[in-house]
C-alpha cells in the first residue's frame, strides 16, 4: 500500500501556519514515513503533480489569480483542510474589507497601478468546499497533528469547539477579567491555543476566532465595564479574525 | 521550447524559501542584461491598516508580517514606539528581550541551515530526503531548532507569534526556576551548534563574491541583535555610521513594476544586510566559542562569498546559544515586568537585527497614542537589489564559461537566492524562471 500524499499550499499569509508543520521537531521524520510529502514548496524542491490525498491550505484569497488557484487546489485535493486565521477567516489582511482598498494601495505603494488586488480578503470556504477548518493565528501544533492523525486513521478530528475559558479552567489560571478587570475575549474565542494569554497575565485577543456558540452582544458591556470605549472594543474585535467576529456581531 | 539563442521558458518553482517569487532573466547576444526577481506575494497592506490603531498594538499586529521572524517585528515595533514616547527600558528587561531574540535566531537559523539550505549542498530535495542518508544530521538540526523554540515558548508563550511582548517589556517575566530547565537544553544545543559549524564547513562552496555595501547595526560592546547604530561597510573597507532617525534619508525605497516588494538603495548604492554584513561589521564581538568555531571553519574577519553565508549563520547560532546561556545564568527577575509607556505626540524609530537582516520601523503617533503613519523596511526588500546583481554576475559566468542550459541556470539561481535566505513573505514560494534570449 502506498502512503497517502500530502500537499501544502500558500495564499496570502505570513507562512506561520505551515511553519507549524516544520515546528513538529519530534514528529516530523516519523510523519514523513506515514505520508508522502508530495507538494510542500517551503520544505522541498521536489514538487509532484496532484491529485493529492490531503491538502493543507494556508492564507486567504486576495488576488484574482489566487481566486482561480484555489479552484485548482480544490480540484486536485481529495481532502482539503484550511489552516489558520487567514485561510478560515480572511486573516489580518481582511481589515481591507472594512475600508477602501484603493486608499490602502495608495498608502503603501507609489504606483498603485502596478498592484493587482481584490477589494476583499476572504476565507477559502468562500470560494470552494472545505472539508475541515483549523483555526488560529497561528494554528496550534497539537491540533495540527490531531487533524493529520485523524485523517490517516479515517476518523473525524477531535478539535473541540468550546471557548478559551474552558482551557483557562483546565490550566488553573485565575480569570483575568474577574480578578483584575482585564478585558478578555476568552469567553467568545475558539479553544486551541491552551489559553496562553491569560496564563501570561493578559486578556485573550481572539486569535482563534469565534467559538462554536458565541453570545458576542453579552460580552460588549463587560468590555465597556473594564474600561474600553466603543472604538477600543471595535479594534479589539477587528484584528486577526476581523471578518469572523464581524459576522457574529450581526443580529 | 524554442532555440536557445532566443527563447522564453518557464521552469520549476522556487522552493525552500519563505513566500512566493519568480525570476525573469533577459539575455541578449550571450550577455545577461537584466535579472528581475519578481515578488508576487499578494500585498497585505500592513502600513495602511496600522493607521488608526492604538500605539499598543503594532507589536502584536506586525508580528503577523512574518511567521518565521515575528520577534524581530515585535522588537523593532516596541523600540520605535518607546522611542517616540521617550521611554528607555532598563537593563534586565533589555536582557530578557535579547534572550527572546536569541531564541528566534537559533530557531530561524537552524530552520534555514538544515531544512532550507543544506539540501542544496548535499544534492537533496529536502531535509526529509536528506534524513534518508544522514538522519543524525537532520535530527541534530531539529534538536537545535527545538531549543530555540523552547526559549521562545517559555518567554513568549508560543514560538510563532509570541503573546508575552508588550510596550515597555513583558506581560509577565519568568522566574529563575522557569529558566533553569532551558539552560540544560541550551547546553546540549551548544554542542549541537558547534557540530553544525563543523558539518557545514565540510560543504563544497563555489567561489563567488558580493561587492555590495554591507549594512548592519553595531553596538560598542556587544554583537548587535536587539538594537544599535546603522553602520555601513563599503567593499573598500570604509566604515561609516548614521543616526537611526535619518534611516529613510539613506535607505530609500522605490517601487518597481515587477514586484509587490519595494526595492531600496543605500545612498544610491546596492546594499546587503544580514549575517554577512553583521559578521563583517561586528565579528570581533562574538563569544570566544563562536570566534573559535569561525576560525576552525576557515572564516576570516570578513566573508563576501554568499554561498558561505550558511557558515556565518552556523557561527551565529553558536553565539546565540552562548549569549542565551550567559543571560540565563545572570538572570534575576526585574522588580516589574514592564515600564509604563504613556503616549506622546511624536515620531519614533526602531531597528533590530532580524535573522535575515536589519528591520526598520517608524511610527507617528498623535497625543492619544493613535498611530497616524507607519513605515516598515524589511531586510528582503533591502537585499533584493544585491540579490539581482549577484544573479546577473553568476548567470553571466555560467553562460560565458559553458553555455549553461536553462535547467542548470534554474538550479544555479535557486541556490543563489536561497543563499540570502530571503523572506519573501516579508517582502514573498515559486521560482518561475523565465529566460528571454534575444
Amino acid at each position: 500500500m502506498t502512503a497517502p500524499t500530502l500537499a501544502v499550499f500558500k495564499l496570502a499569509s505570513c507562512d506561520g501556519c505551515q511553519l507549524t508543520l516544520l515546528d513538529c521537531e519530534d514528529e516530523l521524520l516519523a510523519l514523513a514515513e506515514k505520508v508522502e510529502i508530495a507538494h510542500f514548496p517551503e520544505a522541498s524542491s521536489a514538487l509532484r503533480p496532484g491529485p493529492y490525498d490531503l491538502a493543507l491550505v494556508e492564507g486567504s484569497v486576495t488576488t484574482p489569480a489566487d481566486a482561480e488557484r484555489v479552484q485548482e487546489i480544490r480540484a486536485q485535493s481529495r481532502f482539503l483542510v484550511t489552516i489558520g486565521a487567514c485561510a478560515t477567516a480572511g486573516g489580518i489582511q481582511a481589515l481591507r474589507n472594512f475600508s477602501d482598498v484603493e486608499e490602502f494601495t495608495r498608502t503603501v505603494y507609489a504606483r498603485p497601478d502596478y498592484i493587482d488586488t481584490l477589494a476583499t480578503s476572504t476565507p477559502v470556504s468562500a470560494h470552494v468546499d472545505v472539508d475541515f477548518e483549523l483555526r488560529g493565528c497561528p494554528i496550534d501544533r497539537g491540533q495540527l497533528l490531531e487533524v493529520i492523525t485523524a485523517f490517516l486513521a479515517g476518523r473525524k478530528p477531535d478539535v473541540p469547539n468550546h471557548s478559551v475559558c474552558f482551557e483557562c479552567k483546565r490550566r488553573g489560571t485565575v480569570c483575568v477579567t474577574v480578578a483584575h478587570g482585564t478585558p478578555c475575549l476568552g469567553p467568545v474565542t475558539h479553544a486551541g491555543c491552551g489559553a496562553i494569554c491569560p496564563a501570561y497575565g493578559r486578556g485573550c485577543y481572539g486569535c482563534f476566532g469565534p467559538s462554536g456558540s458565541v453570545n458576542l452582544p453579552a460580552l460588549i458591556p463587560l468590555l465597556h465595564r473594564d474600561g474600553m470605549d466603543d472604538r477600543d472594543t471595535e479594534r479589539f474585535l477587528r484584528t486577526f479574525n476581523a471578518a469572523a467576529f464581524a459576522k457574529e456581531r450581526q443580529p | 521550447m524554442t532555440h536557445r539563442g532566443s527563447r522564453v521558458l518557464r521552469v520549476g518553482s522556487l522552493a525552500r524559501v519563505e513566500g512566493e517569487g519568480a525570476l525573469h532573466l533577459r539575455v541578449h547576444n550571450g550577455r545577461v542584461e537584466e535579472a528581475r526577481l519578481q515578488i508576487y506575494e499578494p500585498p497585505r497592506f500592513f502600513e495602511a491598516f496600522l493607521r488608526g490603531r492604538s500605539y499598543t498594538e503594532p507589536p502584536d499586529i506586525t508580528a503577523r508580517v512574518c511567521g518565521i521572524c515575528p520577534v524581530a517585528y515585535q522588537m523593532s515595533a516596541c523600540q520605535a514606539i518607546e522611542d517616540a514616547c521617550g521611554v528607555t527600558v532598563d537593563r534586565p528587561i533589555r536582557d530578557l528581550r535579547r534572550l527572546l531574540y536569541c531564541g528566534e535566531w537559533i530557531e530561524s537559523h537552524a530552520l534555514h541551515i538544515y531544512l532550507l539550505h543544506a539540501p542544496d549542498f548535499l544534492g537533496c530535495d529536502s531535509a526529509v530526503d536528506l534524513a534518508r542518508t544522514d538522519r543524525t544530521a537532520v535530527q541534530r538540526g531539529l534538536r537545535l531548532k527545538q531549543a530555540g523554540n523552547a526559549l521562545l515558548t517559555q518567554l513568549g508563550g508560543r514560538a510563532i507569534h509570541p503573546v508575552n511582548v508588550r510596550l515597555g517589556g513583558f506581560h509577565r517575566t519568568p522566574t529563575s526556576a522557569e529558566l533553569r530547565p532551558l539552560a540544560e537544553q541550551l547546553r546540549r544545543a551548544a554542542e549541537d551548534a558547534r557540530k553544525t559549524v563543523r558539518w557545514v564547513a565540510g560543504f563544497d562552496f563555489p567561489d563567488a563574491v558580493v561587492d555590495a555595501d554591507f549594512l548592519a547595526l553595531a553596538s560598542p560592546s556587544t554583537y548587535a541583535i536587539e538594537g544599535g547604530t546603522p553602520t555601513r561597510l563599503r567593499a573598500d573597507g570604509t566604515l561609516t555610521t548614521f543616526p537611526l532617525p535619518s534611516f529613510l534619508d539613506h535607505v530609500r525605497e522605490a517601487q518597481v513594476p515587477h514586484s509587490t516588494a519595494l526595492h531600496s538603495r543605500l545612498d544610491g548604492r546596492r546594499h546587503l544586510t544580514g549575517p554577512l554584513a553583521r559578521y563583517a561589521i561586528s565579528g570581533n564581538l562574538l563569544s570566544p566559542a563562536a570566534l573559535e568555531a569561525a576560525r576552525e571553519a576557515g572564516l576570516g574577519p570578513e566573508c563576501r562569498n554568499p554561498y558561505r553565508s550558511v557558515l556565518v549563520r552556523a557561527v551565529e547560532v553558536v553565539y546565540a546559544v552562548d549569549e542565551a546561556l550567559r543571560i540565563i545564568d545572570a538572570y534575576e527577575p526585574p522588580p516589574r515586568p514592564y515600564v509604563d509607556v504613556p503616549p506622546v505626540e511624536a515620531t519614533g524609530h526602531g531597528a533590530t537585527e532580524a535573522p535575515r537582516g536589519l528591520l526598520y520601523h517608524r511610527y507617528r503617533l498623535d497625543a492619544e497614542g493613535t498611530v497616524t503613519d507607519a513605515q516598515l523596511v524589511p531586510p528582503t526588500a533591502q537585499n533584493q537589489g544585491a540579490i539581482e546583481d549577484d544573479l546577473v554576475r553568476s548567470v553571466q559566468t555560467a553562460i560565458t564559461d559553458h553555455d549553461a542550459s536553462d535547467h542548470e541556470l534554474t538550479h544555479l539561481c535557486e541556490r543563489l537566492i536561497r543563499n540570502h535566505d530571503p523572506c519573501i513573505s516579508c517582502a514573498t514560494h515559486f521560482l518561475d524562471l523565465t529566460v528571454e534570449r534575444t
